[in-house]
């Protein structure tokens, strides 16, 4: 899969190449540093808690938060900018499958996330000098953040092929995850029924478990879903120019 | 059947394509084909077509209907092959901005699957053969619009393709660059298969074989630029300015062998004649103008042969096919070609 490669190294030079990437790293460091040590204090000063539940959950629940601020600002250039530019139509003229390009851009997208969530562990690691939890908790969290990240960005993604503006697409991925957030948060609106089924639906009841170092392979399975889905829709959408065109 | 052997045999062929965009029909009916080595020119006004013609041979989008081949390789079946063996300028040469020329050449090679130990040697012979490797380092984004178009074309050379599709490769460019532009094009043409799309009538006659001129989504007429005068207007016109009194001028010019009619067409002063010589085609009687006045005493300003433009070609073909063009399309499926175009 060298064009798969060849298109998620061109896209990680240019955010890199760009003061936008480390403006995003900066945001995401800062707050996620901010939340750990927030909650370590709540922790430590409210005490009698065990750590999955008084600790980990409220950080984990905080790290999302700021991964949704975060990412849809990184995925939104990466197929709005080429079609407003009209660099896509060189790309569709390679020997290239629609589903390399999609590919390409994702794993660009997802190994800079993955930058950002490594940095975002180091409080951790600086935690465990002082104070030796165990290490299981933390690390299922880490697994649901990661799985809850790549659905932002697949979701992410697909807004950018709709759309030749940046600000629409970060917009339209904005306004989907938090649809897919509250969702089920009034019971007494959707009826009782209704809820049982958002909940299956919705993103953050899935999340939920991780924060608490739950693995459960039914959330796992939902997120590849989602991930799988949004991916398939971008795909389509690129395709659309069959019977839309180019401009 | 014949037209299977043909649909073969071109190096680009395309059969009865036609696009549409919902309602908007964009390409209709679009047959030619291109011989190997062979540089043609798509001739047509802004939104005639030309580059939706392009774009379906390079696959990026099929035709609603149709099909069409590059070396051999159909276009929609055999989509990875055929663009492997093109290369393609887009218009405008859209290029990503923010990198250096090298590099960008890098990853085209990257993306067009080339070998990759011979990646180095490909991307400099692509410069070479464009002429940027002096602005190798350059951001593609500071280049200046010649250079860019270059870039464009470098691209398009990467993996030594026999086939170039080059959409408007010198519109935007200062006198200079389209110089320099249709120079490197016309070199590049002799060991390959070009199609290039422009509006400018010059461009086709310097540098094309032939010439495939669409109008409103249309073919109107294939041929070589200069038969497909000669077809149009079957006689040649010299404008002649002289000075001397005009009935003698006018009885001059006339008497001069081959030489069909005059036509006074203005006078600017006393004495001074704008006239217009019309003679049989074939022959060129520009010398025997000047010998004659010059015999006759009248003096002589200005002598030069009027070409047909642009709009008197597309005025003439549009006057010669729109009749049976109109007919057939009734007989078909009730489309007015003119709705047709004005609906894009």
């Amino acid at each position: 899969m060298r064009a798969v490669k060849a298109i998620a190294l061109r896209e990680l030079r240019t955010y890199f190449g760009s003061p936008t990437a480390y403006v995003l790293v900066a945001v995401y460091v800062l707050l996620t540093g901010y939340f750990f040590y927030s909650d370590v204090v709540f922790f430590v000063t409210f005490g009698g808690y065990l750590p999955p539940t008084g600790l980990w959950r409220y950080v984990f629940l905080d790290f999302r938060l700021v991964t949704l601020l975060v990412l849809p600002l990184l995925t939104m250039r990466l197929f709005a900018e080429e079609r407003k530019l009209g660099t896509i139509e060189l790309l569709w003229t390679y020997p290239v499958r629609d589903r390399q390009l999609v590919l390409g851009k994702f794993l660009a997208a997802w190994v800079f996330f993955l930058i950002l969530v490594v940095i975002a562990m180091v409080p951790f690691v600086v935690f465990y000098f002082f104070y030796r939890f165990a290490p299981g908790p933390p690390l299922a969290g880490l697994l649901g953040l990661v799985l809850l990240g790549t659905s932002f960005i697949a979701c992410g993604i697909a807004a950018s092929t709709v759309t030749e503006n940046q600000v629409v697409a970060a917009m339209l991925t904005y306004g989907t995850l938090v649809l897919f957030w509250f969702m089920t948060w009034n019971e007494s609106v959707s009826g009782e029924a209704l809820v049982q089924v958002l909940l299956l639906l919705s993103l953050f009841d899935h999340y939920y478990n991780f924060t608490l170092g739950v693995i459960d392979t039914r959330d796992v399975a939902y997120f590849a879903i989602f991930i799988l889905v949004a991916l398939f829709v971008a795909l389509r959408s690129l395709q659309s120019r069959v019977w839309r065109g180019v401009a | 059947m014949a037209d299977r052997a043909q649909f073969r045999e071109g190096e680009i062929v395309a059969e009865r394509l036609s696009k549409r965009f919902g309602p908007a029909v964009a390409v209709v009916d679009v047959s030619f084909s291109v011989a190997r080595g062979e540089v043609v020119g798509f001739l047509g006004p802004n939104g005639a077509g030309k580059s939706t013609t392009l774009r379906i041979l390079t696959g990026v989008f099929p035709p609603s209907s149709g099909r069409a081949s590059v070396a051999g390789h159909d276009v929609v079946t055999d989509a990875l092959a055929a663009r492997r063996s093109l290369g393609y300028l887009p218009e405008n040469a859209a290029l990503y901005g923010e990198m250096p020329v090298g590099s960008y050449l890098r990853f085209v090679a990257e993306m067009k699957d080339l070998p990759a130990r011979g990646v180095p040697a490909a991307v400099a012979r692509a410069m070479a053969d464009a002429g940027v490797e002096r602005v190798s380092q350059r951001l593609i984004g500071t280049l200046s619009k010649g250079y860019r178009q270059r870039v464009g074309i470098a691209q398009a050379l990467l993996g030594d393709p026999p086939v170039l599709l080059l959409d408007e490769p010198t519109s935007g460019l200062d006198p200079e660059q389209v110089t320099e532009i249709r120079a490197l094009i016309r070199g590049l043409g002799a060991e390959r298969t070009v199609i290039l799309s422009t509006h400018i009538l010059s461009e086709v006659e310097s540098i094309c074989s032939r010439v495939i001129i669409m109008h409103r989504g249309r073919v109107l007429a294939v041929d070589a630029p200069a038969r497909l005068e000669e077809r149009l207007r079957p006689y040649r016109e010299v404008v002649v300015e002289t000075v001397g009194p005009v009935a003698q001028t006018l009885s001059t010019l006339g008497a001069i062998e081959h030489v069909v009619a005059t036509d006074l067409l203005d006078q600017p002063r006393e004495g001074v004649a704008v006239i217009v010589v019309r003679t049989e085609h074939g022959s060129d009687v520009r010398q025997a103008i000047a010998r004659a006045l010059a015999d006759a005493g009248i003096g002589l300003r200005e002598l030069r042969p009027l070409s047909m433009t642009l709009e008197e070609i597309f005025l003439t073909l549009v006057g010669e096919t729109s009749a049976s063009a109109g007919e057939r399309d009734a007989a078909q499926d009730g489309v007015n070609p003119a709705r047709a175009g004005a609906a894009r």
